[in-house]
């Protein structure tokens, strides 16, 4: 069924003397370009770009999406990238004229309609959050983490206070410690822990008047809710240092708990992930922050405010109250161009607005259950070492697997393929072994759930070398990574 | 809701097999003193008639560039995007995948990215391109970042008063916590100077950052001021404009050592400034210091040809704080956007846009600078975009074009750092692309003579 034609390498379907797309004769008087831009300034030729027909086009990227599993599609328990299913009234309503086409610069009075949902987006995290102040700046979670992080800097350092060091659990995201460190932050990990949980021993043992910042992913990424995050928050507090909360595991406690109310000063948003972004790809995401009232001045601006009176000119919609931008007092500054990654938080504002309280109550319940019941259905060939319950996901390990019969986590990921199912997050967090992160989501059925349950199951039964070489049906198999790096082909060369 | 499939009856025998009595129960880590004991306190939930009347309702309000003639710049422009664009991404086996980690689950996106590396070399002139970054002024940080890990110079960076200014800012952001000087050499003529850029420029110097064509529309002497930077040892990196490439020589064609853009011209939507699309070039033998995912061709077990995440261990994931950046989730649906933007142009369609927008914002020029109290700021070639000076004031000029339909802008005023420019205030940019038409740009002029 694969049109193998045109999935060819684009350079290769190209044809001298194709064209995609005409534009018209240009309706200005013909002036020599060189009178235009200094001759030494031009190129002798354009550059070579591949020469094809508009059908050409759809045909190549429409064959290579056949090539990828996706949330429409399959099953995807990508643990900790929530891979919800993607509404499909976001994709039209985020493409709305007003929305979609409206430059960055347009004036307040041309953009209140804007400037209203980003305020009222604005508003809403704030209150999931339980932390009243918020930039929506950060273009994803990474960078919403680095944003805090010099929010927290500039806020020490208007104390008074030569805080160096940010701690955080050997659990963490990648992006915690490279966050901390391009802030200018020395990054302590603590190895140890109890249970898969804080050991509060030896978080009191690295706390000093050196302390910055805590961050901790709470649930954490073994899935598990820090039962002592209250304890674990006054320790910080005691020495004088912040807690960030990375959210990137917010799916599970939408309503039940909030950052700010378990002792959070500061945190991201994944919208991508919790609020059905959706992920294209790898991105673009969306990493608003949300931060107590005492580190709202350093936010990055421009933030949306609302005050009495018309902008000038006064809108002529009746309303007292218009919407502005507005840079913090004390802001860090800015952290990329323009307002943010717009299009996502409009994404994420429909969700919302579709949801509403109960609705997001919903999603974290099911989620939790989904992730449980999986977690139960699993236990008996892929147990889960940390805790007895879970919350949004659990990371289960194939080490006994991996010990008695050699298949490792990543057999059973690759082996998954073959049947429909994206894998999980192998591998990571990097305190299990043999990790298999499983993050079901609330938008699947038990129907699908049992029918994955019952495929692993299939699986581990399986011939060993026969799972190595998984998966079988996939259009490739174990792409040679070692090759790959060590002589890397980044870009199309012709073979002659 | 209709995303939820659990009906009451499944969620008891979920219950049952997991061995707890409720929903509630599986919160029981959460200590009772920390659970919200109220509800959110959001607004009632919408159907899908009503949420789309609501968005209806907020975007009337808003004046974007498809009901009007948009002439604004400064970074995002009302460039065409074909239809085929928006339908190869409105396809879910895109937009709804993740990050390509599981190579044998993602080869569409793999290879899409991979072209798109290819398409952006070819483009630039330079060796390599990364699979994207956030957008513009971000890239422009990230390249700093990287000549400096280049060069093992953290001390000083040398950037142009030209270059864009949110970029200036966003750098400014980003080595706040580092021990390191940035240097700004004013350019109150438009330009720079290449005697006082000379003078900036010294062996302690990580890299010089300049903006081609400039933030004010101005060609700068981007091949005299590489040469400067590396006469003493610092990186040449240039930020440019995709577009602009058609007909100017391209970055890698006159020395650069980083070449980064911002995206958004390449077939993506204004959005109100995001998501947009992050480029960053190099030298091949920079590759192991780049910031950001990068797909490599490699062969699989059976011999054939395929993609994958390359070089992983520059990556958080991986290197943690070692790393060559925080960055994680990228912008690879933007990016997927400008490989199909080109593919359809190809070399013929990118000169042509290139040309119209070229010779359409010098008639522009032409005919807005014949208005009596309107001239140009600065005599200096430009590409496609402009900056007008406005006697009086730039307020008046722009409010009476916005009331006839035309959208000029940014003001100079809005920006609080050109150091060295006595009359910003008077400053207003104008950009014109291959939408506008002759007509359009003429009734500008009737307007604002009146």
């Amino acid at each position: 069924m694969r049109n193998k034609l045109a999935t060819q390498p684009l350079f290769k379907l190209s044809v001298p003397g194709r064209r995609g797309a005409v534009f018209p004769d240009s309706d200005v008087p013909q002036r020599p370009l060189d009178e235009l831009l200094p001759a030494e300034q031009l190129a002798t030729s354009p550059p070579e770009l591949p020469e094809l027909t508009e059908p050409d086009v759809i045909r190549h990227f429409v064959n290579l999406s056949t090539l990828n599993m996706s949330v429409d599609a399959n099953f995807y328990p990508l643990g900790s990238c929530t891979m919800k299913y993607n509404p499909k009234r976001h994709e039209r309503l985020a493409g709305l004229t007003g929305l979609v086409d409206l430059h960055p610069y347009q004036s307040e009075d041309r953009s209140q309609g804007m400037l209203q949902l980003l305020f009222e987006m604005q508003q809403m995290l704030a209150e999931i959050a339980g932390l009243p102040a918020v930039s929506l700046q950060p273009a994803a979670g990474a960078q919403g983490e680095f944003t805090a992080l010099l929010v927290a800097a500039a806020y020490f350092r208007e104390r008074g206070e030569e805080r160096t060091q940010v701690l955080f659990p050997s659990s963490a995201h990648g992006t915690n410690p490279a966050s901390a460190a391009l802030a200018g932050f020395e990054c302590v990990q603590m190895d140890k822990s109890k249970n898969g949980l804080v050991d509060l021993d030896a978080l009191a043992s690295h706390l000093s008047e050196k302390t910055a910042v805590f961050m901790i992913t709470n649930p954490n990424t073994l899935g598990l809710f820090e039962p002592d995050i209250a304890k674990i928050s006054q320790m910080l507090h005691d020495v004088g240092g912040l807690v960030y909360v990375d959210g990137a595991n917010m799916n599970a406690i939408l309503g039940v708990t909030r950052p700010g109310d378990f002792g959070g000063d500061m945190m991201h948003y994944n919208v991508h992930k919790t609020f059905t972004g959706p992920h294209g790809a790898g991105g673009p995401g969306a990493g608003p922050i949300a931060v107590r009232d005492f580190l709202a001045d350093y936010l990055p601006g421009p933030v949306v405010t609302k005050r009495a009176g018309g902008v000038n000119p006064p809108v002529d919609s009746g309303e007292d109250e218009t919407y502005h931008l507005t840079t913090p007092t004390k802001s860090i500054g800015r952290m990329r161009t323009f307002f943010g990654n717009v299009g996502i938080l409009v994404r994420g504002y429909c969700y919302l607005k579709t949801l509403g309280a109960q609705g997001l109550r919903d999603v974290s319940d099911n989620a939790v259950l989904n992730a449980n019941y999986l977690m139960a259905k699993v236990a008996d060939i892929l147990p889960t070492e940390q805790g007895k319950l879970c919350m949004h996901e659990f990371v289960a390990t194939a080490r006994i697997l991996k010990q008695e019969r050699g298949i490792s986590a990543m057999d059973i990921a690759k082996r998954l393929l073959d049947f429909g199912f994206h894998a999980p997050t192998v591998y990571f967090p990097l305190v299990v072994a043999e990790a298999m992160m499983i993050e079901p989501t609330e938008t699947e059925s038990k129907e699908t759930l049992d029918h994955f349950a019952e495929t692993l199951h299939r699986i581990v039964e399986e011939d060993s070398e026969f799972l190595h070489l998984a998966p079988h049906e996939a259009p490739v198999s174990r792409p040679d990574e070692v090759t790959a790096a060590r002589k890397p082909v980044v870009k199309w060369m012709s073979q002659k | 809701m209709t995303y939820l499939f659990n009906t009451p009856e499944q969620q008891r025998q979920m219950l049952d097999v997991i061995g707890v009595g409720s929903i509630d129960d599986l919160y029981s880590d959460i200590p009772q003193d920390l659970r919200l004991q109220r509800s959110l306190d959001l607004s009632p939930p919408l159907t899908e008639i009503e949420l789309q009347a609501h968005l209806s309702e907020l975007a009337g309000q808003d004046d974007g560039a498809g009901s009007r003639v948009c002439m604004q710049g400064g970074g995002a422009y009302d460039h065409f995007v074909p239809a085929a664009v928006d339908e190869i991404v409105g396809r879910g086996e895109f937009y709804t995948a993740y990050t390509p980690y599981q190579a044998e689950a993602s080869q569409g996106s793999l290879q899409a990215f991979f072209e798109f590396q290819t398409l952006i070399c070819r483009l630039t002139g330079m060796d390599v391109s990364n699979a994207s970054l956030y957008e513009g002024g971000t890239a422009v940080s990230e390249a700093v970042f990287m000549a400096m890990r280049v060069t093992r110079r953290h001390g000083k960076v040398v950037v142009l008063g030209s270059v864009h200014p949110e970029y200036r800012q966003i750098l400014t952001t980003y080595l706040t916590r580092l021990n390191c000087e940035l240097v700004e050499v004013p350019t109150p003529d438009g330009t720079a100077d290449l005697d006082r850029v000379a003078d900036a420029l010294d062996d302690q110097t990580a890299c010089l950052v300049v903006q081609h064509p400039n933030f004010f529309g101005l060609l700068e002497q981007a091949e005299q001021l590489s040469n400067l930077a590396h006469k003493c040892g610092a990186l040449s990196i240039v930020s440019f404009d995709p577009i602009s490439l058609g007909l100017l020589k391209r970055p890698g064609d006159y020395g650069v050592d980083i070449a980064v853009a911002e995206g958004q011209p390449l077939g993506i939507p204004l959005q109100y400034g995001g998501p947009l699309l992050g480029i960053l070039t190099c030298r091949e033998k920079f590759i192991r210091k780049m910031p950001g995912r990068l797909i490599g061709q490699t062969t699989d077990r059976n011999g054939k040809t395929c993609y994958v995440l390359n070089l992983q261990a520059r990556e958080q994931h991986i290197r943690r704080d070692k790393a060559t950046s925080n960055i994680c989730t990228n912008q690879g649906l933007l990016a997927l956007r400008a490989t199909v933007y080109l593919s359809l142009l190809g070399k013929a369609g990118l000169r042509e846009v290139s040309e119209l927008c070229c010779r359409k914002a010098h008639y522009a020029a032409e005919q807005l600078t014949n208005i009596d109290g309107i001239e140009l700021m600065f005599d200096r070639p430009f590409f496609k975009e402009f900056t007008l000076r406005c006697q009086g004031g730039t307020e008046n000029i722009r409010k009476k074009a916005a009331a006839a339909g035309f959208d000029l802008g940014p003001e100079l005023t809005s920006f609080a750092n050109f150091s060295g420019m006595n009359d910003a205030n008077d400053g207003l940019l104008v950009a014109v692309t291959e939408t506008r038409t002759r007509d359009e740009i003429d009734r500008l002029v009737d307007v604002l003579k009146k």
